[in-house]
């Protein structure tokens, strides 16, 4: 099957059904996409297919077939993953990082929809993302802090 | 059971008898046996501590100066914060510095269990000696180079300068110079003053795997990736005990992907650090590996535990804590008698159940397997403990082998045990030889965790006819994380007491603390702030709830109990533990308590009006010698949904080393002690745990998050006093401030955790 990831086209030789989670990380060697629960309640897994964030932990190979999966390691070729991934890192929003490729995609994806989230806007886009760190409330101020850079013209 | 509060006037018989508290004959492990001169903090841990500067630091030609990071990284900012200090001392600019992570080697390295939130409290000091050290040798070396008196050059931001005439030299040119010189003696050492810190105390230096993180880059235990390698799930016993019976693994063989099947021994409780046993399934991949457990049939051998039933275990502590017995902890005065003559008393009773730490990362190691050696790499916050455990699994010397640390996606207590890296390690050795990533779904880590206890804690109070508080009786029931160690145990350790029963430092003429026989059902662990959890939550609240029947201010009763600024030595308090360290150098300072309660109201403004439906709770707490105090606003909505505005936290940590970072901690425990009590629960029936992922075993999203959390430090600008703990200590105030305040907008007063649908009208 071939599979277009990061704007490269792939040949995986994989069950249909095996999810896009394990095609990235166990076959193709793309370990930035996380593996938090295995049934699409954490969010670590978050990656865009066309566009829109999905959970690549339950979501079979065969689903992205003629279409364009964009993870955590492409998100910098978009204005806003480079806006989010600057924030990220000025306010420093990690603790131990692990959910935040999924947190970064999500928040990418938001932005991409929304270019001026508000505080609801924000819970609603973000609450499938869990972080056991805590760090929401950076997060928050991240989201917030890329958007006005976007708005003003630069990148972070 | 008894959650009500009652006001006893008369107090009637008190039946049931008293259990005599076995005594704790196992040493757990990171405790030092007792020696004849007592050793506190960092020279009691294992292994000690270690500060050559050969050992951490290298420089290379190009003026890169690489420094070990010996303490895992679970996101408290380690790898950042101890170079951070190496760098500093020795002048070395953070842009110019690369962070490596050290493996489990203790003898080179000195301790490296990362957890009791200890790493900057110990090893301050000797980082800014190998800061120090390296410092020295530049400079000596720079002096000799340009043929000038040592006196008279100086190190500054990576280049010593001769001050007379200007000139300079990179650590790059003087690296290779330097390192042949002897290690300065210890006494020789002379520190930067705190006014000439760059990092230290600074907000600036960059979190060393900030950029990594954030583009997806960095390399988690679940990222690794080996030649050849293969990729295993374990089916483990469902309750604590079971066993394997027999299996079936037909279905499984068909699964497109797996190789092959094991059983690996289950060792009977007490648990230790051992596996639990049960059916490997090796696969070409993750996936694989889980489809392919999913077909096997498994038949159980029932352990000790298959009954376990939490929710009748609940009735059992409430019970036995609302009778009087138990191991006594501490007696002063007569608590008794002046309850049962007091003018008026108050009395409650409260409950946690168990928790999972639930990391974002489940537990995962990789092993490689070669004979006469294994090498793993693992997320784990106790290399040593992986190394020694592994090579008495497999019969090998510690010396042959290797646990390589990795980043890990959260700890939060659950990666001290090595257990699953032994299973990776068994499993590579089965495969003969070939490497094996041995992965914990979210399903193993919730139902086989080493959980936090479940407990039940019953206070009484007593008033005299000034309203003084004239009696304190706190009765303590929760399996002990002894019982992982020994079978027996069924009452708290010092290190349990400790937490927030003894050590509280009130001042009340009368008081008895108890510890009835608990016996455990499961794996009982560390959890963040560990027995702090209940024990703050029992006594924060129960102060609130005196408070409140007295028509008391809390701030004001809060401080009263408190009493005057006195220091007070921890084992007068029947304290022997007092977190490791000296109770000289680390006495238990009722001003310092006073200080964070005053620095959190005032700051929160407490005492502000607030409409219907919203209100403020306060607690404050010391552990990991270090003294917090929290102030929660609350929204509450008529069908009982809770929103928090705000919440306020002041710490008094000593010397803040990196603030940025500390305030990091603060805002995570923050939403940590918010999940637990709105929604964290793991119940058993049947000796299973009932919930197996993040449906059941619910914990905070963004929407459950407080909208603003201000941290609040008191400040500490002397580098020599004595440092606090900061990775745990915002958690226990949390709970308690957060119920005080759902009772201060609803009049709701909450017991039981977790919260949850409580509200609800």
């Amino acid at each position: 099957m071939q599979i277009t990831i990061n704007n490269k086209m792939h040949q995986v030789d994989v069950p249909d059904d095996m999810p896009i989670l394990w095609a990235l990380r166990d076959v193709l060697g793309m370990t930035g996409t996380k593996f938090g629960c295995g049934k699409s309640l954490c969010g670590a897994c978050t990656v865009m297919l066309d566009g829109n964030p999905i959970r690549s932990c339950v979501t079979p190979v065969k689903a992205a077939e003629n279409k364009k999966i964009t993870t955590i390691e492409s998100v910098s070729e978009q204005p806003a993953g480079r806006a989010i991934q600057a924030a990220w890192q000025e306010i420093n929003v990690p603790q131990c990082g692990y959910c935040q490729s999924g947190q970064i995609v999500s928040a990418t994806a938001l932005l991409n929809s929304n270019s001026k989230p508000s505080d609801e806007d924000i819970d609603n886009a973000m609450s499938g993302n869990i972080c056991r760190c805590g760090t929401y409330t950076r997060i928050r101020d991240a989201i917030k802090q890329a958007a006005d850079n976007l708005e003003a013209g630069h990148e972070g | 059971m008894k959650d009500n509060i009652v006001n006893i006037s008369r107090r009637g018989f008190v039946k049931g008898f008293g259990l005599t508290g076995l005594v704790l004959a196992v040493g757990l492990p990171g405790l030092s046996a007792k020696e004849e001169t007592p050793k506190y903090g960092r020279d009691a841990m294992p292994n000690g501590w270690v500060d050559d500067p050969l050992v951490f630091v290298s420089i290379a030609e190009d003026g890169t100066v690489t420094i070990v990071a010996h303490r895992a990284e679970m996101g408290q900012g380690v790898r950042t914060s101890l170079p951070m200090v190496v760098a500093d001392e020795m002048e070395a600019d953070w842009e110019q510095v690369k962070v490596v992570q050290a493996p489990g080697d203790e003898e080179k390295y000195g301790n490296q269990n990362t957890d009791g939130s200890r790493s900057v409290r110990h090893f301050f000091m000797p980082m800014r000696n190998v800061g120090s050290a390296a410092r020295m040798m530049l400079e000596t070396a720079a002096a000799a180079m340009m043929a000038v008196p040592v006196k008279e050059v100086k190190a500054l931001n990576h280049e010593v300068v001769h001050q007379p005439s200007g000139r300079k030299m990179g650590y790059g040119e003087l690296a290779q110079a330097a390192a042949k010189l002897d290690v300065p003696e210890r006494s020789s050492l002379q520190f930067k003053s705190a006014e000439d810190f760059r990092y230290i105390g600074k907000n600036g230096s960059k979190n060393v795997d900030g950029q990594a993180i954030a583009t997806g880059q960095t390399e988690y235990g679940m990222d690794i990736q080996l030649d050849d390698m293969v990729y295993a799930v374990v089916a483990h016993p469902p309750a604590y005990g079971d066993t394997l019976k027999s299996y079936d693994d037909s279905e499984t063989l068909k699964v497109p992907g797996v190789l092959k099947t094991l059983t690996l021994p289950s060792s009977p409780p007490p648990a230790v650090f051992n596996p639990l046993g049960g059916v490997v399934v090796v696969a070409e991949n993750t996936w694989a590996a889980m489809e392919g457990r999913k077909k096997l049939k498994i038949e159980w051998e029932k352990g000790p535990n298959s009954d376990y039933d939490s929710k009748a275990f609940r009735e059992k502590m409430a019970e036995s804590a609302s009778q009087k017995g138990g191991k006594v902890l501490r007696e002063l005065g007569n608590a008794y008698q002046t309850l049962e003559n007091a003018e008026s008393t108050i009395s409650a009773g409260y409950y946690i159940p168990h928790l999972a730490q639930a990391p974002m990362e489940p537990p995962v190691a990789t092993a490689h397997f070669q004979g006469d050696a294994c090498e793993l790499w693992a997320s784990t916050q106790n290399p040593q403990a992986g190394v020694d455990t592994v090579a008495k699994w497999l019969e090998l010397k510690p010396e042959q082998v290797k646990v390589n640390v990795t980043l890990l996606g959260g700890g939060f207590g659950r990666k001290s045990k090595p257990d699953y890296l032994i299973e990776a390690a068994l499993t590579s050795k089965a495969m003969d030889g070939r490497p094996v990533k041995l992965v914990w779904t979210r399903e193993d880590d919730i139902q086989h965790s080493y959980y936090h206890t479940v407990s039940f804690e019953h206070l009484e109070a007593a008033f005299d006819e000034n309203g003084k508080t004239s009696a304190w009786l706190h009765r303590t029931v929760a399996p002990s994380i002894s019982s992982t160690f020994d079978a027996s145990s069924v009452n708290q350790m010092p290190i349990e007491i400790g937490m927030g029963v003894v050590n509280v430092p009130f001042a009340i003429p009368n008081i008895q603390l108890e510890n009835p026989a608990a016996k455990n059902h499961t794996r009982i662990g560390w959890f963040r702030s560990v027995s702090n959890l209940p024990h703050a939550f029992a006594v924060q609240s129960f102060v609130a709830e005196m408070a409140h029947q007295q028509q008391r201010d809390h701030k004001d009763l809060l401080l009263e109990l408190i009493g005057d600024d006195r220091e007070i030595d921890p084992r007068t308090l029947q304290d022997d533990w007092n977190y490791g360290q000296s109770p000289e150098v680390y006495p238990i300072n009722t001003g310092r308590l006073r200080r964070v309660v005053e620095l959190v109201t005032d700051k929160a403004s407490w005492g502000k009006s607030l409409p219907s439906g919203k209100g403020q709770g306060l607690a404050a707490h010391y552990s990991f010698v270090s003294y917090v105090a929290a102030v929660v606003e609350v929204e509450v909505s008529d069908d009982g949904e809770v929103t928090i505005p705000q919440v306020d936290i002041a710490i008094d940590c000593g010397p803040q080393v990196n603030p940025e970072r500390i305030r990091s901690q603060l805002e995570g425990a923050c939403v940590m002690g918010i999940s637990f009590a709105m929604l964290g629960e793991i119940s058993f029936k049947d000796g299973v745990a009932e919930q197996d992922n993040f449906d059941g075993y619910q914990v905070t999203r963004m929407d459950g998050a407080p909208a603003k959390i201000n941290i609040h430090f008191v400040p500490a600008d002397d580098y020599n006093q004595p440092l606090g703990g900061v990775g745990e200590p915002g958690m226990p105030p949390i709970a308690p401030a957060l119920c005080n305040a759902i009772f201060n907008a609803t009049q709701k007063r909450i017991r039981n955790l977790p919260i949850r649908y409580q509200l609800e009208a």
